[in-house]
């Protein structure tokens, strides 16, 4: 592995404070599939420091290149249609940061989610924060937030919830909770996501580690 | 009568021959996918770079149809650049200098490796139409020979467009231990039907030449030029896109103002496409062209392995790097989807990019940058990897 830092010296060495939450839950030496993986970062730091067999699953072609570039085994594909194509508990962990809110089908990716991976770490915007309470609230107008960062006509995402609402979504689909963080503004944790009243009101993103029921 | 260029590049004797060869299979000969057995046999190929002294730095690349040896560097049958001169060649993603780059020309082909147009040294004449019929597979295995008389063990990496892509697949399935990296472009599994028919209207054109005779016109001093052309002139349609032929001619006329309402070529498509026709007569054979698309036709990985194309890489131990093209109907991306599908399906290490571009299936052999670009960070992970 020591060989690879020169030639990573024009990349940053560290990652966006949320994804190096996501990767610490990781063991080291774990099957991970990154689903949404964008330009590879998470992919990249997890192969490099946790030792883990990466793969990617991304949309955008010019995500796609970059991973490759980077040398990560990376497929362009559809988290809506694509999931299907992968065997089943192929992986310890499948990762999806940032990328529910913008699926057609969430509920389905959700369950894809476990069925291929062992265990699911899911990210999203939480849209009960109270920043985009208040927002909303006091302009009349759409949340803009530092993870909701586009107006609503340019806006990929198309099935925003709250953390709230995920946690019954859960439950719905007999999904257990093995652990769940409330994400501040700067990307680090501020609470375990008990209460859950709390959580749901303090948390920009929601991050849970997701597990079949036995 | 046969055109001064196609003597020239299709009759030479065998010490006559550019480039290096190799006899092969004279005690152990090639066992055919159709039965037969072929040997000995000449493997005609060309290397660029050295190979290293742990024997671990080889590329075999594998060329499309109608592509030869030549992929670098200067061609002496067109005296033009190699068909890959964009991809080898020093700073390019494939540098002689850092690695050896082994193009052999496929079994059946017409340029130095033995195929019909050579002569049958039980008969003293051409092979003509009892050339055993060859498969991508049987094209494969004699490259494996090759790769074994240049003593080695793993190639590095096997890479190809099109038919090429065929082989880097069939390397994957067939030597799965003997690849450390595999990238097929721009390619398929198996032919469609749509795909066979193309190749079945080239054929028949050749055949219903008068001057095919039977496939023996190298005895009887002729060629089939005017079938040959007509199956290129099909077979070019089916690589090039719609949108890049309209943006290169559209209806544009030739070297006129006005239609003159006859069967010359009016528009600059018809001009083209006729250049296309009767520069191939020129540097490739008939026969050559009947016993490779038949080859092409046979192949369909996942047949050979149960019907499951998983199971064709069920050994395999390589990563993989697969490329399609937005504009390729010829094998369009959902091909590629389903090898890497098939991949994924036993875990194997795979990319896979889609690359947007209006060119057709015909990308792989043109400037595209972002093609150069990932198989640049590919390779060089890669090699990585592998200590190059």
């Amino acid at each position: 592995m020591s060989d690879t830092e020169a030639v990573w010296v024009n990349r940053p060495h560290d990652i966006r404070v949320d994804l190096l939450q996501i990767a610490r839950m990781i063991e080291p030496g774990s099957r991970v599939l990154d689903v949404g993986c964008g330009d590879g970062a998470l992919l990249d730091y997890l192969a490099r420091e946790r030792g883990a067999d990466a793969r990617g699953i991304e949309l955008s072609q010019a995500g796609v290149n970059a991973c490759v570039t980077r040398g990560l085994s990376v497929v362009q594909g559809d988290a809506d249609s694509d999931l299907k194509d992968y065997p089943s508990k192929a992986f310890d962990y499948v990762i999806l940061s940032q990328t529910l809110q913008a699926t057609y089908r969430p509920r389905d990716v959700v369950s894809e989610l476990l069925r291929i991976g062992k265990r699911a770490i899911v990210s999203f915007p939480n849209f009960g924060y109270w920043r985009v309470r208040f927002n909303l609230l006091l302009t009349g107008r759409m949340p803009n937030t530092g993870t909701l960062d586009n107006p609503w006509h340019t806006t990929p995402n198309i099935h925003l919830c709250t953390v709230r609402d995920f946690v019954i979504l859960c439950d719905e689909l007999g999904v257990v909770i093995e652990k769940g963080l409330a994400i501040g503004k700067g990307g680090n944790p501020i609470t375990w996501a008990q209460p859950l009243w709390l959580a749901n009101w303090a948390a920009d993103q929601g991050l849970f580690v997701l597990r079949k029921e036995d | 009568m046969i055109d001064p260029a196609f003597s020239a590049s299709k009759h030479l004797k065998p010490g006559e021959r550019p480039g290096l060869t190799v006899e092969l299979g004279a005690l152990h000969p090639l066992r055919l996918d159709g039965g037969a057995e072929l040997g000995p046999f000449t493997m005609a190929y060309q290397t660029y770079g050295t190979l290293n002294a742990a024997r671990s730095n080889a590329v075999l690349v594998c060329h499309a149809l109608t592509g030869d040896q030549f992929c670098a560097g200067d061609n002496p049958f067109t005296g033009k650049g190699g068909w890959w001169d964009k991809m080898i060649g020093p700073g390019k993603p494939l540098d002689p200098a850092r690695y050896f780059i082994i193009c052999s020309n496929v079994l059946g082909s017409c340029y130095g490796t033995t195929g019909p147009s050579d002569i049958n040294p039980a008969t003293g004449e051409p092979w003509g139409l009892t050339f055993p019929v060859i498969t991508i597979r049987d094209m494969v295995r004699a490259q494996a020979m090759l790769v074994d008389h240049l003593n080695i063990e793993t190639l590095f990496c096997v890479i190809g467009g099109s038919m090429g892509g065929m082989q880097v697949l069939e390397w994957a399935a067939t030597y799965p231990e003997r690849i450390f990296t595999a990238i097929p472009i721009a390619t398929t599994s198996k032919h469609s039907a749509q795909n066979i028919a193309f190749h079945e209207v080239g054929r028949q054109a050749v055949m219903a030449d008068p001057n095919w005779r039977g496939g023996a016109y190298l005895q009887e001093g002729v060629v089939p030029q005017a079938g040959l052309a007509v199956a290129r002139m099909a077979a070019h349609i089916t690589y090039m896109s719609e949108s890049g032929l309209t943006r290169r001619f559209g209806r544009s006329l030739q070297d006129r103002d006005a239609l003159a309402y006859g069967f010359d070529a009016e528009f600059q498509i018809e001009s083209y496409l006729r250049h296309q026709g009767t520069s191939f007569v020129d540097r490739f054979d008939a026969n050559s062209y009947l016993y490779i698309t038949r080859a092409m036709d046979y192949f369909d990985l996942a047949a050979d392995h149960g019907g499951l194309l998983a199971k064709a890489f069920a050994h395999s131990v390589a990563r993989y790097c697969v490329m399609s093209f937005t504009s390729d109907w010829l094998y369009p991306t959902s091909d590629s989807r389903a090898i890497v599908h098939a991949l994924n399906a036993v875990a194997a290490p795979v990319s896979f990019v889609e690359i947007d571009v209006d060119k057709g299936h015909d990308s792989f052999l043109l400037d595209v940058p972002e093609m150069f670009t990932i198989l640049r960070g590919f390779l060089e992970s890669a090699a990585r990897q592998r200590g190059l």
